[in-house]
């Protein structure tokens, strides 16, 4: 039991911290803009794609740095001369664009590389058990991933609180007009954030990419949880969106391991009654439910606690 | 000059007008292109065009080439109709689909419905994969044909190996979530229960099909129930990404599955460093021995860079062959008929009979390791230098099991 709970614990934390990657970058984004960008787990999934192709041509780690760079300057392009340009229209317009986006990418990755899942390995460094505890072992690669989530988070989390530019991008996403008066380009603050936002999902994309499957309808998968993270956490809140990600990454992955259901906790029902619609409900184990526990969770918080868990505005 | 033929054939089909359109006989295949799926329905796709080729190349059927209308239907039920009814739109007679039982059950369902409503402009449906046994069974139809192993036969012979292996104490089942997974659950409960009720069942996992990219949480669940062996009917990515999660955390069972030798499986068992743990069971393996099975692997594995996942298939076309020129006709209720209790060598050898009351194929079943290669045997999947060795053999006769189906024939 104790290492179910360890293993389970270490792959939630992982499981969490890359939620963690993709909705730090749309939360951001999100108080900004005050839009919700549909087209950022595509960024994520163009990060995997790239990933794969630069490993293929230069190996894993110039590539780790070059496609998120890549997927970062693809989001200042979209910025600069998609959203700024239908701002004006209003948010709809916005939200329209990041949703067309959203199937424009993944139609152009489909073609691209196909609807099959790519060959996109583990590097052959990282290929091996990091550690055995309680006779499983853990593989080095997820030690790497968590390893990086944690050392981006440190990262963003110092230039946004103890520099300059984090003081101006964080007066910038309440009071863009005053940090304007004060001489600051906030249009330039704008395309930065949303350039480094996606370009965090493409990191996220080029680590998550090898552990797990780099196909073109991975965005599709991964977007409507990320939304949940970021209801959960408060919209525009990071410290929020960080909990959020652990909780869910961490319920998700204990819920697998659970089996418990109403038939073991109340026993079963009169078999005379025969099957029906309710004793399959009755017999439906919480791992069964996993994948649907986070959406649950979304329509608790948004009844219990509006705003999320930090945030500071009704959704 | 046979390239050229090809070529030209090829480009008289672009420009040829109606007449030479109606020539082909039109054969449409529909199964998952996209979405986890994916990777297995395009090995089943080029699979069946290696086999169409192979039968126009030799005159095709009653002197008509073979088309096959590739049709991505996503493992989708509905999206598979759409699909179906595009096939019949594009002039299909037959269609053939094998990838999840769900999507095999509303197709069989469809085409049903558009046979009673449609006479003279009936429609076959060959079912080279979906296991799931009511669809020979209480959702049996005439124009449904079966080519596979449904899975109860499949349980019923694994389970007899299994029954002689004194190792297994405790088993884990772990299943896709719907109506297959589902019953491969059932089978291993009762069929286990019955011929070894000393074994344990210390876990029994349905988890979402064809969604999970990362089965980690399970195999630490699967290692904390203590399980030494463990069943699955899982396919496509779910095999593959269930085994490189076993690989990756060293999680040492034996496993018994239908499906390990699908695309990806191979490469996570040599990961795993199982030799000779992880079995199989299907209607025939590249290393079966029957010399003319070894030749045919070996022209297709040449031509098409894979192995052959589907003997099945193979014996689907060319029995499809052999009942249209029984039957002397191309017409669909004819050749429903001429396949009634066809008798045909099947390509791994041995005798399989397509049992008229239920239309399910009986065939011989191996039991299957995957491990080093003996010398004896070729062939090793994926490049891992690893393949598979013969356990032991089912006959024809051993895997007839009782069938309620009672069909409304035309």
């Amino acid at each position: 039991m104790l290492e179910l709970i360890v293993i389970s614990t270490l792959n939630g934390l992982l499981f969490g911290m890359l939620l963690f990657l993709l909705s730090s970058g749309l939360t951001v984004i999100f108080s900004m803009m005050g839009v919700l960008n549909f087209a950022h787990a595509s960024f994520y999934m163009l990060g995997a794609f790239f990933g794969f192709q630069l490993t293929k041509w230069v190996g894993f780690w110039p590539a780790l740095l070059l496609a998120p760079l890549l997927v970062g300057a693809i989001g200042m392009a979209v910025e600069r001369y998609g959203l700024r340009n239908t701002h004006k229209h209003g948010h709809v317009a916005e939200l329209l664009l990041t949703f067309g986006l959203a199937f424009a990418i993944e139609e152009i990755v489909a073609m691209m590389w196909g609807r099959s899942p790519v060959d996109y390995r583990v590097p052959a460094l990282l290929d091996f058990p990091a550690f055995t505890i309680f006779s499983t072992n853990y593989p080095a690669y997820k030690i790497f991933m968590l390893a990086v989530s944690i050392l981006i988070f440190i990262v963003l989390l110092t230039v946004l609180k103890r520099t300059r530019v984090g003081l101006i991008v964080q007066a910038a996403l309440t009071h863009p007009h005053m940090v304007g008066h004060l001489g600051h380009n906030v249009g330039r603050i704008f395309m930065l954030v949303f350039g480094v936002g996606s370009a965090l999902a493409g990191i996220a994309g080029v680590i998550a990419g090898p552990a797990l499957v780099t196909q073109s309808d991975m965005a599709a998968a991964l977007g409507p949880i990320l939304f949940v993270v970021i209801v959960f956490g408060g919209l525009g809140s990071l410290p929020g969106a960080f909990i959020a990600s652990l909780v869910i990454g961490l319920i998700q992955t204990f819920a697998v391991a659970l089996n418990g259901s109403l038939a073991s906790a109340f026993g079963p029902l009169d078999p005379s009654a025969g099957p029906s619609v309710l004793t399959d409900i009755w017999n439906v184990t919480i791992a069964q439910v996993a994948p649907i526990v986070p959406y649950l969770l979304l329509v608790i918080i948004l009844i219990v606690r509006p705003m999320g868990l930090m945030g500071t505005r009704e959704t | 000059m046979h390239k050229l033929a090809i070529a030209a054939a090829a480009a008289l089909t672009m420009l040829g007008g109606a007449a030479f359109a109606q020539e082909t006989i039109k054969f449409g295949y529909i199964d998952p292109l996209s979405g986890g799926g994916a990777s297995i329905g395009e090995g089943g796709l080029k699979t069946f065009q290696y086999l169409a080729d192979e039968i126009n190349a030799k005159g095709g059927i009653l002197g008509r080439k073979i088309e096959i209308l590739p049709l991505d239907n996503k493992t989708n039920p509905q999206e598979s109709l759409v699909q179906a009814q595009k096939a019949i739109d594009a002039g299909a007679r037959f269609i053939t689909q094998g990838n999840g039982s769900s999507v095999a059950a509303a197709l069989s369902d469809f085409v049903t419905k558009n046979n009673t409503r449609n006479p003279g402009k009936e429609v076959l449906y060959f079912n080279y994969a979906a296991v799931d046994p009511s669809l020979t069974n209480e959702k049996c139809s005439f124009w449904h044909f079966r080519w596979d192993a449904s899975s109860d036969i499949k349980m019923e012979a694994l389970t007899s190996y299994m029954k002689d292996v004194a190792a297994i104490k405790k088993v884990y089942l772990i299943n896709q979530d719907y109506s297959f997974g589902q019953s491969v659950r059932a089978d291993a409960r009762k069929m286990l229960g019955a011929k070894r009720p000393d074994i344990q069942i210390v876990g029994d996992e349905l988890h979402p099909l064809l969604k999970i990219t990362d089965f980690s949480p399970y195999i630490a669940k699967i290692k904390a129930s203590g399980a030494d062996s463990v069943v699955t009917g899982n396919w496509g990515q779910d095999i593959a990404l269930l085994l490189k999660a076993a690989a990756d955390a060293g999680l040492k069972v034996n496993w018994y599955t239908y499906y390990a030798g699908g695309a990806g499986g191979p490469t996570a068992i040599k990961q795993t460093g199982l030799d000779h743990q992880v079995f199989q069971i299907t209607e025939g393996f590249a290393n079966s021995g029957h010399q003319p099975a070894m030749d045919f692997e070996k022209a297709f594995r040449a031509k098409v860079n894979m192995s052959l996942w589907y003997p099945r298939a193979v014996n689907e076309m060319r029995m499809f062959k052999a009942a249209a020129e029984k039957a002397n006709s191309l017409d669909p209720v004819k050749v429903a008929a001429a396949l009634e209790d066809l008798k045909f060598e099947v390509l791994d050898g041995g005798e399989g009979v397509m049992r008229k009351d239920d239309h399910q194929f009986f065939q011989p079943i191996y039991i299957s390791s995957f491990g080093k290669l003996a010398a004896n045997e070729p062939f090793d999947e994926e490049g891992t230098g690893w393949g598979w060795h013969l356990v032991s053999k089912i006959d024809t006769s051993k895997t007839m099991v009782p069938t309620t189906c009672k069909m409304t024939r035309p």
